[in-house]
């Protein structure tokens, strides 16, 4: 189903927690919403689900204005935060739920009960567990009772509160790729509440970034990449380092840092500058150059990929370089080296942005 | 973010998420009216029967003045016999190993569990001269227990005990030996601990333990009267006053006497309260 | 504790300790409960038998039943409403209605027997118009009831909250979405996750019932075989010196409560937590 939401607002006391929000899903969409933690996008998801109201403002989902629509009459499913799922009763009764608690008309008998059950847990894979309590199974198994039994109900949208905020490094990455696949078998619409970008990035095919109480930017992970609509877009995503600087005749300098300028189309004026760690080069020396001080290496670290990565600071900024190739031999902490700036997203002053590109290539690179 | 932890919201955007909320408040509030504030309601109102001078010189009769002063002193002494009692009781069950421990647990509750008369009778029982404890008392030191001032004071602290040391007993195992440990590696000895780690986290438990033993003692009526002799004057307690007046068709009398215990009750709690709030936000 | 050297008092102190602890707990808790029964059997069984088989204890027996079964009930739907509205909604006054639900037991059970005296007495605000209408509520069964419905009445509500509310609300809001109404929620979600409190509070509740003294003497009248309960038997025994009798009646409701005293023992040991009076923040 398509939802629309229009001019969402939402205070509590003095802090507003939406600020007019706005954004529209289309049918079989598989959306994320991206956000630090107190952005509000907990509380949007709850109004959504009909757990929380709004001062102003709309749902529409499939058309249907919700106001007035209480939670248990909006057919949505929702995977909680820490699953909620029934303690007391097992893992096939807590997916029977949605079906035994409807209006005796709709009710489902016993017999088609079981066999929607079954076949709900199979799809989740572990048709095993049925009998089994929420507290025998593991984090990820119940991850998946929560959305066995939010699919009970054939919900007209899917709803997920940061539902891997409770497993383990290892098990998030496979089981975010097995809901994405199961979202391509169902087609349901589905919105994913999280803090975490790389699952976002991973999972979604569009991403709204919020921003106090706000929706900034909702757009492919790609686009996100590539043309951040503001600056805290640009710092959020990709851990991107933020300096200021100076932009004369359309080259960005960054003042008395070690860094070389960069050529971008924006007014003359003071512009801040993001940069992704993959887009900063470190060329370890085998002694500082004379003239202005060098950069030094601060340390060295290694990325889970097996990358190592120079650590420097700059203007009180941390900064991530890759190592030159050729220079790592010579890179240790303390050592000087000349840093390379492949692409920036820089925004002016007036509120342009542009990305800028170095005046020459780097020979290195 | 859980919905319990957010402050309401601003004007009339509350949505219920969870139904059935009419239903139980209405259930509830005619359950509280109808048997606890209507009822109350009359304590209130009662009394001025009287006329404001009436109530006056009807609370202010010797009489009553001395059972006032006998139910509040005789409350406050035993709930303060009470607290060290409670928390020895406390920390035996939470720190230390004992065959018995146990038993021992279970049987704080007791005095919970046991009516008030079972108790008042088995109190007189054992203390009055000729009982095991007060034959006891009465030959190693001439003590005299039973219907005496005395006596009520032993009831009450029987009936205190538990207040105390149920309440301290959750906070004793929530400071855990944790703190005490981490004391110790800084070099702390183990009176120092205690004084400076220990006790201050107990305190405001211990006031709240000592409130909930008063304001139970002050009311005690069944374990009380057996054991209380009930002169006029001497051993006759302020609850039983109210007794003597209802048995006298003085329903405005007895309202005064058991509003006079209300409203003297209230600034003694409130001060323990305050108090209690004082303690934990220092603390904090 | 053995286990924790750091800390560990001396052993004599730890003995010392324990040792007062269990003295206390013999001089001040042990010996009421065995004077009981050591009274009651003091002119042997049968003299304690038959005073348990008279038909003033035997119908005393039947009255405190009927007030229990009645009052239990009222205060079992009333408590977990109550409980249910407080913990699992958000509404204005919340933590007043919590203070009110506590306040009977700040009020002297003879207190509470007033209150009805003077709502229904004979100089009551109701009296005269209960009188011309031969409807009589003090010292008779309903007076009873009405006390003993307002001494026990907060147990139900003080032992189920606090669970309530450390559950949270997520299961119930989770029901919520998957469309189950109040009830159903209530019913299949709120109520079984709370069934051991809650039976731990009933049985508490019922303890009292059948064991108030106070506010249920005030109402009373002590109309023997009529309007006297067992608590009130036994003072009437006593103080008519019939002292084997009043103890073998007094051992009786010892007996509730030891069993009482078990079954919340056993309630808190298969949750791991404690259930019930004098456990949670005072007021």
């Amino acid at each position: 189903m398509t939802v629309t939401v229009t001019g969402l607002v939402r205070r509590f006391g003095a802090a507003t927690a939406l600020d007019g929000v706005s954004f529209a899903l289309a049918e079989g969409e598989f959306a994320a919403l991206l956000g630090p933690s107190g952005s509000g996008k907990s509380t949007l998801l709850r109004i959504l689900a009909g757990l929380e109201g709004s001062e102003a403002g709309e749902v529409r989902i499939a058309g249907r204005s919700m106001a007035g629509v209480p939670a248990r009459a909006r057919n949505i499913g929702v995977v909680f935060q820490n699953y909620a799922l029934f303690r007391h009763m097992t893992i096939f009764e807590n997916v029977a739920f949605g079906l035994r608690v409807r209006p005796r008309a709709a009710r489902p008998d016993r017999a088609e009960t079981a066999r929607r059950v079954r076949e709900l847990l199979q799809l989740v894979q572990i048709p095993e567990l049925e009998r089994r309590y929420p507290d025998q199974v593991s984090g990820g198994q119940r991850q998946r009772v929560a959305l066995a039994r939010a699919l009970a109900i054939e919900p007209h949208l899917l709803l997920l509160d940061e539902p891997f905020g409770a497993l383990d490094a290892l098990v998030r990455r496979d089981v975010r790729r097995w809901l994405r696949g199961l979202h391509d078998r169902l087609g349901l619409t589905t919105l994913l509440v999280t803090h975490d970008q790389e699952e976002a990035m991973e999972l979604a095919d569009r991403v709204a970034v919020m921003e106090r109480g706000r929706v900034v930017q909702f757009d492919p992970p790609a686009a996100l990449l590539a043309a951040p609509a503001t600056p805290f877009v640009a710092g959020f995503i990709g851990h991107a380092a933020r300096l200021e600087g100076e932009v004369r005749a359309g080259v960005l300098r960054f003042g008395s840092l070690p860094l070389p300028p960069l050529r971008a189309a924006l007014p003359d004026g003071p512009a801040t500058a993001f940069l992704r760690p993959g887009a900063v080069v470190a060329e370890a020396l085998a002694e500082a150059p004379g003239g202005a001080p060098p950069a030094a290496i601060e340390l060295l670290r290694v990325t889970a990929e097996g990358e190592r990565r120079a650590v420097l600071t700059l203007g009180g900024v941390t900064l991530e370089a890759r190592l030159a190739p050729g220079s790592e031999a010579r890179a240790a902490r303390g050592a000087p080296c000349r840093l390379h700036i492949a692409g920036a997203q820089v925004f002016g002053a007036g509120g342009g942005r542009a990305e800028a590109r170095p005046l020459r290539a780097a020979p290195v690179l | 973010m859980s919905a319990g932890t957010l402050p309401l919201p601003t004007r009339g955007v509350r949505v219920r998420a969870i139904p059935g909320f009419g239903l139980s408040l209405g259930i509830t509030l005619l359950w509280l009216g109808l048997i606890v504030l209507l009822p109350l309601a009359t304590l209130l109102v009662r009394p001025w029967e009287l006329g404001l001078a009436g109530v006056w010189d009807s609370v202010t009769e010797p009489r009553v003045l001395a059972a006032l002063r006998l139910s509040f002193g005789a409350a406050l002494l035993a709930a303060a016999i009470d607290l060290p009692l409670g928390l020895l009781l406390a920390w035996a069950i939470t720190r230390l190993r004992f065959p018995g421990r146990g038993l021992l647990d279970a049987a704080i509750d007791l005095p919970f569990a046991l009516p008030t008369a079972v108790a008042g009778i088995a109190l007189t029982a054992l203390l009055a001269p000729n009982g095991w404890l007060g034959a006891l008392l009465a030959a190693a030191f001439g003590w005299r227990i039973a219907f005496t001032p005395w006596g009520i004071v032993a009831a009450l602290v029987f009936v205190g005990l538990p207040f105390v040391a149920r309440t301290v007993e959750p906070v004793l195992r929530d400071t855990g030996p944790e703190a005490e440990e981490a004391a110790a590696t800084l070099g702390a000895s183990r009176p120092q601990t205690l004084a400076r780690v220990v006790l201050p986290a107990l305190w405001p438990a211990l006031l709240a333990g000592f409130a909930l033993a008063f304001a139970r003692a002050v009311g005690e009526y069944g374990s009380v009267i057996f054991i209380a002799g009930n002169m006029p004057l001497v051993s006759e307690i302020a609850p039983l006053l109210i007794v003597v007046r209802l048995e006298q068709f003085d329903y405005a009398g007895a309202a005064a006497v058991g509003l006079a215990m209300l409203l003297l009750a209230f600034p003694v709690l409130l001060g323990l309260n305050l108090l209690q709030r004082a303690l934990r936000r220092g603390r904090a | 504790m053995s286990e924790r050297p750091g800390i560990a008092d001396p052993a004599w102190v730890r003995a010392l300790l324990a040792g007062a602890a269990l003295l206390v707990g013999l001089l001040l808790l042990a010996l009421p409960l065995a004077v009981v029964f050591a009274e009651a059997l003091r002119r042997g069984w049968g003299v304690a038998t038959a005073a348990l088989a008279d038909p003033d204890t035997l119908s005393a027996i039947r009255l405190t039943l009927l007030v229990a079964a009645i009052t239990v009930p009222v205060n079992l739907v009333g408590g977990l409403a109550a409980a249910w509205c407080i913990a699992k909604h958000d509404f204005p006054g919340r933590r007043l209605l919590t203070t009110l639900i506590e306040l009977p037991f700040s009020v002297s059970p003879v207190i509470s027997g007033l209150v009805f005296v003077l709502l229904f007495g004979l100089q009551g605000w109701f009296g005269p118009w209960l009188q011309a209408r031969d409807i009589q509520i003090v010292f008779a069964l309903p007076g009873l009831v009405l006390a003993t419905l307002f001494v026990t009445f907060p147990f139900v509500a003080r032992t189920v909250l606090p669970l309530m509310q450390e559950q949270g609300r997520t299961e119930e809001e989770a029901a919520a979405t998957l469309g189950a109404s109040g009830w159903q929620v209530f019913r299949r979600v709120t109520l079984p996750n709370v069934q051991w409190a809650l039976l731990s509070g009933v049985l508490l509740c019922n303890a009292r019932a059948m064991g108030e003294f106070g506010a249920v003497s005030v109402v009373s009248g002590h109309i023997r075989g009529q309007t006297n309960t067992v608590p009130l038997h036994v003072e009437i025994l006593y103080n008519e010196y019939q002292f084997a009798g009043a103890f073998a009646v007094a051992a009786l409701l010892a007996l509730l409560g030891l069993a009482t005293l078990a079954a919340k023992t056993a309630l808190e040991r298969l949750t791991g937590r404690r259930l019930g009076e004098g456990t949670g923040d005072a007021a």
